[in-house]
């Protein structure tokens, strides 16, 4: 055994214990660790996706050495390493994005509490990623859920702790259904590692006998995860968890939390309960008719926003509803364009969160449309940041938000019934991204007249008062241009990784 | 096989069902914050009754090894026991930390019932 196939192992530890660590440092000590930690563990991460791409098959760990049925697992084959890079990535560039911000709004005494859930959160993720074993997964979402909340509500204002509270309510409902999903995929299989659960679904299946508990796990697992992620109908925390927590917050909640519930669902799609049974079931066609409303009510709902922050929240609504529409296809095609648009959402949602607090800071903090004339101008790193995101969440060519456009058509062509239902919702929505980022845009690159901005302490910012959060923000663009750019080799790759998948 | 007699035959299932849809819809329904947490436990040890009923074997004995091993016929299946354990340590996290934000919210607006908190809020138009 190659020593790189340990690194999966030793990054979900690291980051695990990093987190108690973090509570007896001080704030500055705890972010240096923190820092240090995502970038060590995006670094072993690309090992582990150099090795894997190399052997060109997925390796299987055995935790503790204990043979299959009774051991604990670790699974990794080329898709869960790019997703884990990416998350890395996206989580390294949001935390330099916000450190500005976490400094002034988190309280002096608790900034070290704060990277305690960030370093658990990692952990969890990455557990959520790489797990081959059911229950696991399901401790590791509840890590998950727990230290999101802990994330909304650090920054202490009463929008916050409701926020929290309403996330914390929706969240308990999904696990629980999660959870109920699981006992019932237990009781008629027995097993708890998703390959042998699979086994012995297939197995089921063909006899016939519990086909309906079958079903009903797969839906209880199916709603409980769409609850988690914010699909359309459940997203009434999203806005104000997303608008009112800290940057940083706000951006790794957007593009990583909700994704890893996503890749978690996937998971139980491909490799506990089986694509064929799943696309057989009528659980894809739910999954596909909420998600096209939510691509639409999603945008509609940010048009009507009154605030940057919740625009841009609502906006994830919209994307999520794309990511279970690729689901609800029922096709490869489908589901790899989904697995695309879980990476260019994340590179893209992030940048926009974080140029949208570098906007507000030169408005003087107003997260309010009227106040943000001119921003473009007086944080130049911000607006061009701001522009090129939102350039990529309408689908302008170049950008990564295009090719996921590209792909989830070119998933619909041809299919029997969902063509037409999804080529419209795509269309719609597209023009209704563009209506309402295109009005940010425009807003912002409007000259504020004089008086004006001295009224309203506008102030600007160059790239040398923030250069944390400029270079992350460049790195972003160049991320999004990217995946925009070169998508073929990644595209590949998730091909690649989709087909060890199962 | 009709509803009366599946029933019958596992009314135990049943009862967690039941429980699982009480405490659910608490949770989900409830706008006092007391009674919703009071809804997620009921839910949750309803799940718990579900497992262990799961890994009971009528007529066997919990696998705790006295007198030497017997043979396997003889023992439940001891890993729901163990998923409940976990369950519970989740369970016990999640209502601290549920507890815990209700404290917050009734130190800053006086009151547990969520609506109220959200009109309060508009009020102070944050």
């Amino acid at each position: 055994m190659a020593f790189v196939q340990n690194f999966p192992f030793f990054c979900i530890i690291l980051t695990l214990f990093s987190g108690p660590l973090s509570s007896i440092l001080s704030g500055k000590a705890a972010r240096r660790l923190n820092l240090m930690v995502i970038t060590l563990v995006g670094a072993m991460n690309t090992a582990v996706l150099a090795f894997v791409l190399k052997n060109g098959t997925y390796y299987v760990y055995k935790m503790g050495h204990f043979p299959a049925p009774w051991g604990n697992e670790i699974r990794v084959g080329v898709l869960e390493a790019v997703m884990a890079v990416f998350f890395c990535l996206i989580m390294l560039l949001s935390m330099l994005g916000g450190m500005r911000e976490r400094e002034q709004e988190i309280e002096e005494s608790k900034q070290n509490l704060y990277y305690i859930m960030v370093n658990l959160l990692l952990s969890s993720l990455l557990a959520l990623v790489y797990t081959n074993d059911l229950f696991t997964a399901y401790v590791f979402v509840e890590i998950n859920t727990i230290s999101a909340c802990g994330l909304i509500m650090i920054k202490q204002n009463g929008r916050t702790i409701v926020a929290a509270t309403r996330y914390m309510i929706m969240s308990l409902l999904g696990s629980g259904m999660l959870l109920l999903g699981i006992c019932f995929l237990y009781g008629i299989t027995g097993q708890l590692l998703m390959s042998n659960i699979q086994e012995s679904v297939s197995k089921i299946h063909l006899s016939g006998v519990y086909d309906t508990p079958l079903i009903v796990a797969l839906g209880l697992m199916s709603v409980g995860l769409a609850v988690k992620s914010a699909l359309f109908p459940f997203h009434g925390w999203l806005p104000d968890a997303y608008g009112y927590s800290t940057v940083s917050s706000a951006a790794i909640l957007s593009s990583l939390v909700s994704k890893g519930y996503i890749f978690l669902l996937l998971k139980i799609f491909y490799r506990v309960v089986g694509f064929g049974i799943v696309r057989e079931s009528k659980v894809i066609h739910v999954l596909f008719v909420f998600g096209i409303l939510g691509m639409i009510i999603g945008s509609v709902d940010a048009i009507r926003a009154n605030s940057i922050r919740r625009m841009i929240a609502y906006s994830s609504v919209a994307q999520i509803g794309y990511i279970y529409m690729g689901f609800g296809l029922g096709t490869t095609a489908g589901v790899l364009a989904s697995v695309f648009h879980i990476i260019s959402h994340a590179a893209a949602k992030s940048l926009l969160f974080v140029s949208a607090s570098g906007i507000t800071d030169a408005s003087g903090d107003s997260t309010d449309f009227f106040d943000l004339t001119g921003a473009g101008y007086r944080n130049k790193v911000a607006g061009v940041a701001f522009t090129a995101g939102a350039l990529s969440m309408v689908g302008f060519p170049m950008f990564s938000g295009f090719i996921s456009k590209i792909m989830f058509a070119q998933a619909a062509v041809g299919h029997a019934h969902k063509m037409l239902p999804t080529l419209i919702a795509l269309a719609i929505s597209t023009i209704l991204n563009t209506v309402y980022f295109l009005k940010t845009v425009i807003r912002i690159y409007t000259p504020a007249r004089r008086e004006e901005a001295k009224e309203k302490q506008y102030q600007t910012i160059t790239m040398r008062q923030q250069p944390a959060k400029a270079a992350a923000l460049i790195c972003f663009i160049i991320l999004n241009l990217i995946l925009g750019l070169f998508s073929q080799p990644i595209v590949n790759w998730l091909e690649q990784g989709l087909r060890m998948f199962a | 096989m009709n509803v009366t007699s599946l029933i019958q035959n596992n009314y135990e299932e049943a009862i967690a069902m039941i429980l699982f849809g009480i405490g659910f819809s608490n949770l989900l329904l409830q706008q006092n914050l007391i009674k919703k947490i009071i809804g997620l436990n009921i839910m949750d040890t309803a799940m718990y009754l579900f497992l262990a009923l799961k890994g009971y074997i009528s007529g066997r004995k919990a696998p705790i090894v006295v007198n030497g091993v017997q043979k396997v016929t003889a023992y439940i299946n001891p890993i729901p026991a163990g998923l409940v354990l976990t369950g519970i340590v989740v369970s016990v996290s999640v209502t601290a930390l549920m507890l815990s934000l209700t404290i917050r919210l009734y130190r800053r607006y006086h009151t547990l019932n969520l609506d109220e908190i959200t009109t309060q809020l508009e009020k102070e138009g944050l």
